[in-house]
């Protein structure tokens, strides 16, 4: 696996920035049709609005998010599931992000609102220290994010926790929904931008079976603009030439195998099993749910949380926060976006996010228009 | 953000450290750290778990980078790096 070049690029080097775009107009060029590469983090979402870089690619490169954003994918029964047990008179502790994220009724805000004990933690360390803090109460801690928080939880998982400390888990594994994004039909992707960060620890290997199963370029990209220009570039190398192929634009963080304690703790801890992603499908093998070993810790073994919980029609229809994580369409596409959904008063889960895409694109503008 | 940040551990008691980000003091979990983590070692934290240690010869341009990404987003950094809002970032500071 050669790198890529990604070690020697120098931050904000305006040159290099020019120089990369010439190589991806001569591409683009050279391809002479258009090209769709998919991102699958918003933090790159993040460097791409922030920076205005969709306004350097050539006519015819369209950027797109894809299902990177753990908050936005969680499925609105899943908060429900949180919501019913705080009100049930469990302490729910979990991240910031997902405070203000709606269920189909009720977000854990609300309920807070009318009396809950939700409170926001910032590590899942935390969430058990409550716990170990009040031990009359019952802890649970809502559990979010992909294997960079999955790794955590799992670690405080291993660590003893206390009897009265357990975890709903919402935890999402990334692959099969790439899987599952490049198979859906009116998703016509040519190529993966992988996340930097997330492959710090699970390693860029990682990619190699959807390489090989789907025949698309998957290129491991860092966040920095350059870095994402640079990752571009690759992809197109690979589009032009008509092949498939598995490459680390990042190496100065990522690694084949990635972090391999993180990762043995997380697969100690969890098993993937089918769930549904917000807006795109029930998707195999992408929630990470907790193995039996831990049925102790597991909130949905430990409390009765009413199946019928989440049965209700969501609040509107009209939100499109599924439809832009499979990659069909872009924030402002939505009707609601930045009228009636705004990060003060979000209707979908894309809107609240520091890295939902929709959240981001009213922050800096997605598309520039220059 | 699954940007992780950067931090210069200032003191370790087990898998319990304290890490400084920017001057602002925060403790951080190596449980999954994957590598042995002395005083003076930079990791990146996410979520309150050092998730990997920066190699020494990385950590300048990784600040670098981080700070200019960081400027002008210090609130989203501040919670980031779980800090209180509206703590003062020493950013440029070294």
């Amino acid at each position: 696996m050669p790198a890529a070049g990604g070690e020697t690029l120098q931050f904000r080097d305006p040159e290099t920035a020019e120089e990369l775009t010439d190589r991806l107009e001569a591409l683009m060029a050279d391809i002479d049709e258009p090209v769709t590469v998919m991102h699958v983090c918003g933090s790159h979402e993040q460097a791409i609005a922030k920076y205005g870089l969709r306004s350097l690619l050539p006519d015819g490169l369209s950027v797109r998010m894809g299902p990177g954003c753990p908050v936005c994918v969680t499925n609105m029964p899943e908060v429900d599931e949180a919501v019913a047990l705080a009100e049930d008179g469990c302490v729910v502790a979990t991240y910031g992000d997902m405070f203000r994220v709606p269920g189909t009724e009720r977000s854990l805000a609300d309920a807070k609102t009318d009396g809950a004990d939700v409170r926001v933690v910032y590590s899942a360390s935390e969430a058990a220290e409550i716990a170990r803090e009040e031990p009359d109460a019952e802890v649970v801690f809502f559990a979010t994010g992909f294997e960079t928080t999955a790794a955590p939880t799992a670690a405080v998982l291993t660590d003893d926790p206390p009897a009265n400390f357990s975890v709903l888990s919402a935890h999402k594994y990334v692959p099969p929904a790439m899987e599952v994004v490049a198979e859906l039909p009116e998703t016509d992707i040519d190529g993966f931008l992988a996340a930097g960060h997330a492959a710090t620890v699970t390693g860029y290997g990682l990619f190699e079976p959807f390489v090989e199963e789907y025949e698309l370029p998957v290129v491991v990209g860092g966040f920095e603009p350059l870095d994402v220009l640079l990752g571009l570039e690759r992809l197109l190398e690979f589009v032009r030439d008509g092949e498939a192929g598995l490459e680390n634009a990042y190496p100065r963080c990522v690694s084949e195998a990635g972090n391999t304690d993180a990762l043995e703790t997380m697969w100690e801890v969890f098993e993937t099993d089918s769930g549904e992603w917000r807006g795109i499908a029930e998707i195999p093998g992408a929630d990470l749910v907790l193995r039996e070993e831990y049925a102790q810790f597991d909130a949905r073994e430990r409390f009765d949380v009413d199946p019928d919980v989440g049965g209700a029609d969501p609040l509107t229809e009209d939100c499109l926060c599924g439809d832009i994580m499979a990659g069909q369409a872009d924030p402002d596409d939505c009707d609601l976006f930045g009228e009636e959904c705004t990060p003060q008063n979000p209707v979908g889960a894309c809107m609240v996010s520091s890295e939902g895409p929709c959240k981001i694109w009213l922050e800096y503008g997605g598309q520039p228009d220059l | 953000m699954c940007l992780g940040i950067p931090g210069e551990i200032t003191a370790i008691d087990g898998n319990e450290a304290t890490a400084s980000f920017w001057d602002v003091e925060k403790s951080v979990r190596l449980d999954i750290v994957g590598d042995e983590v002395e005083v003076g070692d930079y990791v990146l934290n996410h979520a309150g778990f050092a998730i990997r240690k920066i190699p020494d010869a990385e950590v300048e341009e990784t600040i670098e980078i981080y700070e200019s990404f960081l400027e002008g987003d210090e609130e989203e950094a501040l919670d980031e790096i779980g800090a209180e809002p509206g703590r003062q970032l020493g950013l440029g500071g070294r």
